[in-house]
């Protein structure tokens, strides 16, 4: 994907090491732990999602530290959380998914019978609609995580949900369907038979194993590319329907208030985004010389095809290197090697995908949807690098 | 379940085409239209599915009294939670104010999210005439219905909110 140039002049990879230690000599070593059943992190490994206090904590979220994952999948221990009324304790062998509506014959599926059926497995982001939201002001978020932490991707795998539908035997006035969780609120959206039947996927995998609770276990839908709320965890419902039920979660949330006034409704795609993960707010950069600038970019419109970076606020864009395999609407990594010479500097990554669609700035953002739509904010975010090395919001 | 590979090949041959109007792999067992009735509580904008009772919103004030006011402060005015009163106008204000008032478009949604999802501890333990109740009194201290007003089945679709117009469809699908 595109060959990168190095930002600067020549730059020699190989330096001589700083020290040369010695091989320690051999002598008696402890013996390690024994095999165990289900594997935990090392105890050095702090990392973890970030969660501000909150009066309902069982109706608020948790963030992905995007900064300390590698790759393009998150751990599923790891991957961000937003609830409506908290995480439900489900026991899948009384869970039962109910496929009704304008359809042939209702029909109920247990988790036995769902795991029979024809599976797939897809690499696919999830983000909250609400990601990012508070840049839309002048003075973004201080940290990664903050800023662009309700997003993470994982490998999902479940049932087509067309293959369930067809099996219920859709009807030719179903154009719609109510998707419905299990949680205490019975979180709910509609969302287009079209988008349903395209790609729509009901899973009860993740990363290998069977979903976290707190991401819908036993059953979750997955609208690749859709806004987070769309991807209503807990499955149990899916009613076929002639439109909208227009919801409290499709109406008074998750609708983007333009200045005039007026509200859109039923924006389900997420629009092309990236944003540089190393380094970024809150991160020091010790010493000037070789860094690698990384970072993660995705579209609800397919894949990435391109990201760009810059060094100098965006008076000059290098072209990255984007990590294969590139999955549609997934995480796609990219890195660009990095000289720093010691001097500040404003780092800024723009992502185009296969659609065309280019990544905006803020002011272009707003120009197009004001400054109150809340939801959907994928604007160019800048990470400032200062001549002592630590890194901060651009526009703090 | 039927046997060979051969046989799914075929059948998903065939779902690729078009819908089917048989089962292709005979898994689900059929639902019947009670337990359908039990697990489909959404109401949509028509009131189609409303249930039966009702209430007004001298009733509903005292359902709010003990279930609501905690956390939506006094007359709907907010408190720990959202402010549940409002006009359109303050859509436009800076910054702009979403309440049911001034931004929800249809009466049908404050009775099923009230019924589903309040009060926030205790989700589903208001009874129908309890949740026409608050419902009514909510919309009375907007200014959309009058106190002795009656919410149910019948009244309750054809109430008109004043925002109901306020929405556009997503204009990016069209670029």
């Amino acid at each position: 994907m595109g060959a990168t140039a190095l930002a600067g002049a020549t730059w020699t990879a190989c330096q001589a090491p700083e020290s040369e230690g010695t091989a320690p000599a051999p002598g008696p070593s402890a013996l390690g732990a024994p095999v165990r059943r289900y594997g935990e992190r090392s105890p050095f490994e702090k990392v973890a999602r970030g969660v501000r206090d909150s009066k309902t904590p069982e109706a608020a979220s948790s963030r992905t530290p995007l900064d300390e994952t590698y790759g393009i999948i998150t751990p599923s221990a790891l991957h961000f959380e937003r609830h409506h009324a908290g995480v439900p304790d489900i026991d899948p062998s009384t869970h039962k998914l109910l496929i009704h509506g304008l359809v042939e014959r209702s029909l109920l599926f247990s988790m036995d019978e769902l795991k029979r059926l024809p599976s797939i497995s897809r690499v696919h982001f999830v983000e909250c609609s609400g990601n990012s939201g508070g840049e839309w002001s002048a003075k973004g978020a201080p940290t990664v995580q903050l800023s662009h932490g309700l997003a993470s991707c994982s490998e999902w795998t479940g049932v087509p949900l067309r293959i369930l539908l067809e099996e219920a035997g859709v009807k030719p006035e179903g154009k719609w369907i109510l998707a419905e969780g299990d949680d205490a609120c019975r979180m709910q959206r509609s969302v287009t038979l079209e988008k349903a039947l395209e790609d729509g996927i009901v899973a009860y995998g993740q990363n290998g194993e069977a979903l976290r609770p707190e991401q819908g276990y036993p059953l979750r839908l997955i609208l690749p590319g859709w806004e987070g709320n769309t991807n209503v965890k807990w499955l149990r419902r899916v009613k076929v329907t002639q439109g909208p039920q227009y919801v409290k979660d499709e109406t008074s949330k998750y609708t983007e208030l333009m200045e005039d006034g007026q509200a859109w409704i039923f924006t389900f795609e997420m629009d092309a985004k990236s944003v540089i993960t190393s380094p970024s707010g809150g991160h020091a950069i010790s010493k000037p010389g070789f860094h690698e600038i990384t970072g993660l970019a995705w579209s609800g419109r397919g894949k990435i095809m391109s990201v760009e970076v810059s060094t100098d606020g965006g008076a000059s864009w290098t072209e990255a290197d984007v990590q294969d395999p590139v999955y549609s609407r997934a995480f796609t990594r990219f890195r660009m090697p990095w000289k720093w010479d010691g001097g500040e500097s404003v780092l800024l990554s723009r992502c185009t995908d296969e659609s065309g669609y280019v990544q905006p700035s803020r002011e272009e953002l707003i120009a197009e949807r004001g400054r109150y739509s809340a939801y959907h904010c994928n604007r160019i975010k800048g990470w400032r690098v200062a001549a002592d090395g630590s890194v901060s919001n651009a526009e703090a | 379940m039927q046997k060979p590979s051969a046989t799914l090949a075929v059948a998903l041959l065939v779902l690729g085409a078009h819908t089917l109007t048989a089962q292709t792999f005979g898994l689900g067992s059929e639902a019947s239209a009670e337990e359908v009735e039990a697990w489909d509580i959404t109401i949509g904008p028509e009131g189609r599915e409303l249930p039966e009772g009702s209430g007004s919103a001298k009733e509903g004030a005292q359902v709010y009294e003990v279930r609501c006011k905690e956390c939506h402060g006094d007359l709907g005015a907010g408190g720990d939670q959202a402010a549940l009163v409002g006009k359109p106008e303050q859509l436009k204000q800076t910054p702009p104010i979403k309440t049911v008032g001034s931004f929800w478009p249809y009466a049908t949604t404050l009775f099923d999210y009230t019924r589903r999802a309040m009060p926030f501890e205790e989700p589903g333990t208001l009874t129908s005439d309890q949740v026409y109740a608050v419902t009514a009194y909510v919309l009375f201290l907007n200014g959309i219905v009058g106190e002795e007003e009656t919410m149910d089945r019948e009244t309750l679709p054809k109430v008109v909110m004043p925002n109901r117009d306020g929405f556009v469809r997503d204009p990016r699908a069209d670029r």
